[in-house]
């Protein structure tokens, strides 16, 4: 039975040690390079670290192949690598660093300036220079013999509602059972090209680096600025012949606002898989529209339960203001709709979206109270240990018995005796042609429904008398504001929070 | 149309000094999602049609080379 995802790695550079594996615009990597390379920082991680096991190994990470190697050598010393994005705000590394405690820093030499920022810590290293030690086999393979499939593989920090960063550990076992259900649900082979568009510290990405080694295929990493050339993205993708994307939904957004796939097609795509927020049916039809041959996957989860939990293949065609089934769930994999701790019954009731199986991670990094709350007993068990996570997603099943989200649980308000899911005045309103993007949050002091919208122009009159006839009369916003851009987190999801501090 | 430019430029993304920047593009100051906000602005305002072609990191980098951009766009129509 695999226990490490390392087994992956050395599979690949078993079975063809020269076929590429990763690769950038400035470099590639065949598996039986990477993995020398991934051994080599992990023999000199290991002995810096005297014996220390299963402890977070920071790595900065730009957009290249390079943090790769660091992921993979903190693995192989007996830890866990912990990506964090170089270009982040100094005090947001520091609070996740504080948070960690982190047995060691990598970076690489262009990072020379940050890490002596770094004052509170000392165990800093380039990765340049781990990479002279001559991997000790002999060394790598006992820390390997003592390794678990429980073992923490990375953490992943995540944003947080109330503004401090939590890190999501997960475990080997939680992405070797992801890879699994991934490349038997969606078929991907050693003929496969990934072109990764999210950031390493940003879950998508996993799903990337674990599909293609786990088949063997290549995985290249796509440039950000490449998004804002869209020429650029397309010759690349298509001088590489990308057969599969595991991108953002904002990333889908983009070709679709910049009407590139009119003017220029990526050739080889094969698969199209999105998640990150809900796919807005105008975008998916316009790819759709141009790019009618590739499977489309709209896939569904939150970080804690390992990327993805359930997954629909787009087969009929949707109408705008449809929302798109977030589908059934992965094969082991569980999903439950709760009210509280009750089960919903009754057919379309909407419920929380509660997640079992062994895509649970293992908690949040140092932070007990939280992992309590969010990871907790199943209370439809009262006869053994067992976990469920809460993810705060309120869904229900539609009539053809797909799971489709709705909205937040903390989106559901209840107005003039009314129980009303933001999610739904946001979906009628996404679907009108003239909004780009909108976000409806409730003033409780007020008792206003505020829609903040992003248009060409100011054009409240318009939307409140399209909304009028798909809305009844209370859940129309009582005020709209208009911006010409809403604000992004950095996973580029509209921010929520910082609009809601607006009110 | 300079002071135009400005007023859009400063509108998108009001904490950077467009006078000064050269390499908006290149140091990352502008994203993906500042490129695409700019392209619909610019069309509307300058009655222009930025296509896909003309959307370049070079085209973009400083508020000199987008004035540029403009003039020769609305040159060809």
């Amino acid at each position: 039975m695999q226990r490490n995802v390392l087994e992956y790695l050395e599979q690949a550079a078993g079975k063809n040690p020269d076929k590429i594996i990763f690769g950038d615009v400035k470099e590639e990597l065949s598996s039986r390079e990477f993995m020398n390379l991934a051994k080599r920082a992990g023999t000199a991680l290991a002995g810096k670290l005297h014996g220390q096991r299963r402890k977070p190994v920071a790595v900065l990470c730009d957009r290249t192949i390079r943090p790769l190697i660091a992921f993979f050598g903190a693995v192989y010393s007996g830890n866990f690598y912990v990506p964090i994005d170089r270009q982040m705000p100094l005090g947001r590394v520091c609070a996740m660093l504080e948070t960690l405690d982190p047995a060691a820093i990598l970076g690489q030499r262009q990072d020379e300036k940050i890490l002596w920022q770094l004052t509170e810590w000392e165990k800093k290293y380039f990765l340049e220079d781990l990479l002279e030690t001559p991997q000790d086999e002999e060394l790598l393979d006992e820390i390997r013999r003592e390794a678990l499939d429980t073992d923490p593989l990375y953490a992943i920090f995540t944003s947080g509602s109330t503004g401090v960063p939590k890190g999501v550990l997960v475990s080997h076992r939680s992405v070797i059972d992801l890879a699994d259900q991934f490349q038997e649900e969606f078929g991907f082979t050693q003929e496969c090209i990934f072109g990764n568009q999210a950031p390493f510290d940003f879950d998508v990405s996993v799903k990337d680096i674990y599909s293609a080694l786990k088949s063997g295929a290549v995985m290249y990493v796509i440039p950000k600025t490449m998004f804002s050339f869209p020429v650029k993205l397309i010759d690349y993708m298509n001088e590489k012949k990308i057969t599969s994307v595991i991108w953002a939904v904002s990333a889908m957004r983009i070709l679709e606002n910049l009407d590139v796939l009119s003017q220029k097609k990526p050739l080889w795509l094969k698969h199209i898989m999105f998640s990150g927020e809900a796919m807005p049916v105008r975008v998916l039809n316009y790819w759709r529209k141009h790019l009618p041959d590739p499977m489309y996957v709209n896939l569904y989860g939150p970080t804690e339960i390992t990327c993805n939990c359930t997954f629909y293949k787009v087969e009929e065609a949707f109408q705008e203001g449809d929302l798109l089934p977030i589908g059934k769930p992965f094969k082991n994999t569980g999903v439950l709709l709760l009210d509280g701790d009750r089960p919903v019954t009754e057919p379309g009731a909407l419920g929380e979206i509660c997640v079992r199986g062994s895509c649970l991670a293992l908690g949040y990094y140092n932070n007990r109270e939280r992992t309590e709350e969010a990871f907790c007993q199943n209370p439809l068990n009262i006869s053994y240990p067992e976990k469920i996570y809460r993810t705060g997603d309120l869904g229900r099943y539609d009539e053809a018995g797909r799971l489709v989200f709705v909205s937040r649980k903390d989106h559901q308000i209840k107005h003039q005796g009314h129980r009303i899911e933001l999610g739904e005045i946001e979906a009628a309103a996404s679907s009108l042609a003239v909004l780009e993007a909108c976000v409806c949050v409730y003033d409780r002091g007020r008792e206003v429904i505020c829609l903040f919208y992003q248009a060409r122009n100011p054009c409240d009159k318009e939307i409140l008398r399209e909304l009028g006839k798909k809305l009844p009369r209370y859940m129309l916003p009582g005020r709209l504001e208009y911006m010409r851009q809403l604000p992004l987190n950095k996973n580029g999801k509209i921010d929520r929070t910082e609009l809601a501090k607006k009110i | 149309m300079r002071e135009e430019l400005m007023k859009i430029l400063n509108e998108l993304r009001p904490e950077v000094d467009f006078e000064k920047e050269k390499a908006l593009i290149d140091d990352g100051v502008l994203d993906s999602f500042d490129i695409v906000a700019l392209v619909g602005d610019l069309n509307d305002t300058f009655d222009v049609n930025i296509n896909i072609e003309d959307l370049l990191p070079e085209n973009f980098n400083s508020a000199d080379a987008m004035i540029e951009l403009i003039t020769k766009l609305q040159g060809e129509e």
